[in-house]
């Protein structure tokens, strides 16, 4: 057989059937459900009579809607409630699992997923969610899929599908301090745009990505979306082996044998042919933030912001007038010039225990500066939140001055009451900058958890790579 | 899902590249239960002054005289040309709901994002990709002539311009037959129920672990 790609390897090893014109049902191994992409799929099978082909492939969790303080309480946006107790019924109505709000294994669904072990190596995974990319990581084949599609991977465990190209990403060499998987991430997508990875799945390689841990790997594919690329992925190794070891969903005694015995293959053959190619100097990256409306809008901390006038191309040159307008920042100015009003280090990017402790690494001992109006915490999980407590991160958290908060999407997309006000500026550890993404107005910078940790202490940019 | 076969529509231009689904359909609307309904808050933060919240009364907010599809010329639109990576970032289908809902059958721009373009084709919206010369010739046409209108035939896979030109499209086999026909994909699907079930087992035999 010809030399396969790892991405040969899931799509082969999931497909059922295939049309003259390519295209394809695949076979989802792992369905997770939230509750803003799932209420018209569920009425969808309902008006048609129809069930859940597999409820034990699905696992539901609330996490868009959730407030992220006094929980106990329940929702008051009565809207937001209504649609979490939605799939609350609807996950009894169908005898679905679901880890309610105040269930400490509750949080954003991509923190959620990996951490039970309900995403393995060499699975499929769909999502109503477009970071479910996140997954690849695992070596499984994991991307977002809107309603429509939610409720057909319900009705017949299936996706209607076309094999997309495959991308290399290599990115080799050793990272400097203060340089994370998330720089890595706004390299890459600074490097090829939003729309290069658009039609290909990304498998990421090379030294600097096997260096990586489980919690970097994940921040790296979850933002294999924001370079327009519907799945990213990492071959299996003994770092994704050791994460799913132990985990309540991941197989255990001669099943977990046979498992890994099989993982251990879910990497491209050395001969394998990738339709595009892309390098990156691991050494040469410096940590990042994006300065405009759209994550390829993104800088070295070193950088200025860019001037239109150097602009050639007149599509472009607009967008970055619109950008540069929208976010309140005059041509040329230093990044590390620019101050912020509010600090979220969170989401299904930068949630995890990994990133709990980087933020708190570099907080630990100082103050929030005062024209920081407000720094919160967000934990990507309950069970991220008691390992955090657990080590005292929370301690060093608000004894700097920020908020430690429940777990949710919150900020990352402000569909509760966490927001930005129109005009203020915000260090996010979130993935997507868009206009009004974190509250009509508002001015979203993305960083690392380091960078977003540094920027709260400092009042605005400052490089980490040289505190 | 209803079919679509032919159009004969006015077009609007909305020249700007990289257009996301939270530009399309904020997230406040996100929380609906529901599939339809979403068109008066299509574009909202481009399209009205103040901030919209679901519920309010649409027809008394202020609106952006400026937005392009505020227009007079522009009303009644059935046909949205734009920019590169159109309806890029979140996988919201709520997008072509509210596009559709607000009155859009057709987008034609160079590049789609795969998310977007693919749940275009679940709700009757036909997305076009042209090359980003053609489209920017619609663009000054479209911006040069009031009341530009666009034939647009899936049939042929054609759109047909007043000035006589004619665009030939490309469109998966798959996908044009869904639409021609207002086929949803579940029923076709549940006639490979053999297929998927033989699958299965295969599939269970060999990661059992994937079934516990």
């Amino acid at each position: 057989m010809d030399a396969q790609t790892l991405y040969d390897k899931l799509w082969n090893s999931h497909l059922v059937r295939t049309e003259p014109d390519g295209t394809a049902l695949i076979y989802i191994d792992r369905h997770l459900v939230h509750e803003v992409t799932s209420p018209q799929a569920f009425e969808g099978l309902k008006l048609a009579s129809r069930r859940p082909w597999r409820t034990d492939s699905m696992l539901a969790v609330p996490d868009h809607n959730v407030p992220t303080t006094k929980r106990s309480g329940g929702i008051s946006d009565p809207i937001a409630r209504l649609q979490v107790e939605t799939l609350d019924a609807n996950c009894v109505t169908f005898g679905i699992t679901e880890f309610k709000m105040n269930d400490i294994r509750q949080g954003v669904v991509h923190v959620m997923g990996p951490e039970q072990g309900a995403t393995l190596p060499g699975m499929t995974v769909v999502c109503g969610d477009s970071h479910t990319s996140t997954h690849g990581a695992f070596g499984a084949l994991a991307h977002g899929i809107g309603t429509s599609e939610v409720e057909h991977v319900m009705a017949t465990q299936c996706l209607v599908a076309k094999k997309s190209k495959a991308m290399l990403v290599q990115v080799n060499g050793t990272l400097h301090k203060g340089v994370t998987a998330k720089d890595v991430a706004l390299a890459v997508i600074g490097k090829i745009g939003t729309a290069g990875g658009t039609g290909y799945a990304i498998e990421f390689a090379g030294s600097t990505i096997r260096a990586l841990s489980m919690e970097g790997r994940m921040t790296l594919c979850n933002m294999a979306i924001e370079a327009g690329a519907r799945a990213g992925m990492v071959a299996v190794d003994e770092t994704t082996i050791a994460y799913c070891k132990g985990r309540p969903f991941a197989p255990q005694g001669a099943q977990w044998d046979k498992a890994v015995a099989y993982w251990r293959t879910l990497r491209s053959d050395e001969d394998a042919m990738f339709h595009a190619m892309v390098e990156l100097d691991a050494t040469k990256i410096k940590p990042q933030v994006t300065w405009g409306t759209s994550p390829e809008m993104v800088l070295a901390v070193d950088g200025r912001v860019p001037d239109p006038a150097n602009i050639g191309d007149a599509v472009r040159r607009a967008d970055t007038e619109r950008a540069l307008q929208y976010m309140g920042l005059t041509a040329n100015t230093p990044i590390t010039e620019i101050n912020i009003d509010k600090v979220f280090i969170g989401s299904c990017t930068n949630g995890r225990i990994e990133d709990m402790r980087a933020a708190a690494a570099v907080a630990k001992g100082k103050k929030v500066a005062p024209n920081v109006k407000l720094a919160m915490v967000v934990p990507g999980s309950g069970l991220v939140k008691a390992q955090a407590e657990q080590e005292g991160l929370d301690r060093i958290f608000i004894d700097a001055g920020f908020e430690w908060r429940d777990p949710g999407c919150s900020m990352c997309l402000a569909m509760n009451e966490d927001r930005l006000a129109p005009g203020e500026r915000c260090a996010s550890t979130s993935n997507r900058n868009f206009e009004g993404r974190q509250g009509q107005g508002g001015r979203t910078h993305l960083v690392s958890p380091e960078m977003a940790a540094a920027a709260a202490i400092a009042g605005h940019f400052v490089d980490v790579s040289k505190i | 899902m209803q079919k679509f076969k032919q159009l004969d529509g006015l077009v609007v231009p909305l020249d700007r590249a990289n257009v996301d689904t939270d530009a399309i359909i904020p997230k406040q609307f996100l929380k609906s239960i529901n599939r339809s309904g979403f068109g008066p808050n299509a574009f909202d933060e481009w399209r009205y002054l103040d901030h919209g919240e679901p519920g309010m009364d649409n027809s008394k907010r202020p609106l952006n005289k400026d937005f392009v599809l505020n227009q007079p010329r522009y009303q009644g639109a059935q046909i949205l040309l734009a920019r590169e990576n159109f309806g890029c970032g979140s996988s919201r289908e709520h997008a072509p709901w509210a596009l559709e809902d607000f009155g859009f059958r057709v987008i034609i721009a160079p590049s789609f994002a795969d998310i977007f373009f693919n749940n275009c084709f679940k709700n009757g919206v036909l997305p076009i990709k042209l090359d980003a010369a053609k489209v920017g010739a619609l663009f000054k046409a479209v911006e040069a002539n009031a009341g530009y209108k666009l034939k647009v035939d899936l049939e042929q896979q054609s759109i047909a311009a007043p000035d006589g030109t004619v665009y030939k499209f490309e469109v998966d086999a798959h996908r044009k037959h869904c639409l021609l026909n207002g086929l949803d994909d579940i029923g076709l699907t549940l006639q490979h129920v053999d297929d998927i079930k033989a699958f299965e087992t295969k599939h269970r035999a060999a990661q059992p672990w994937l079934f516990a």
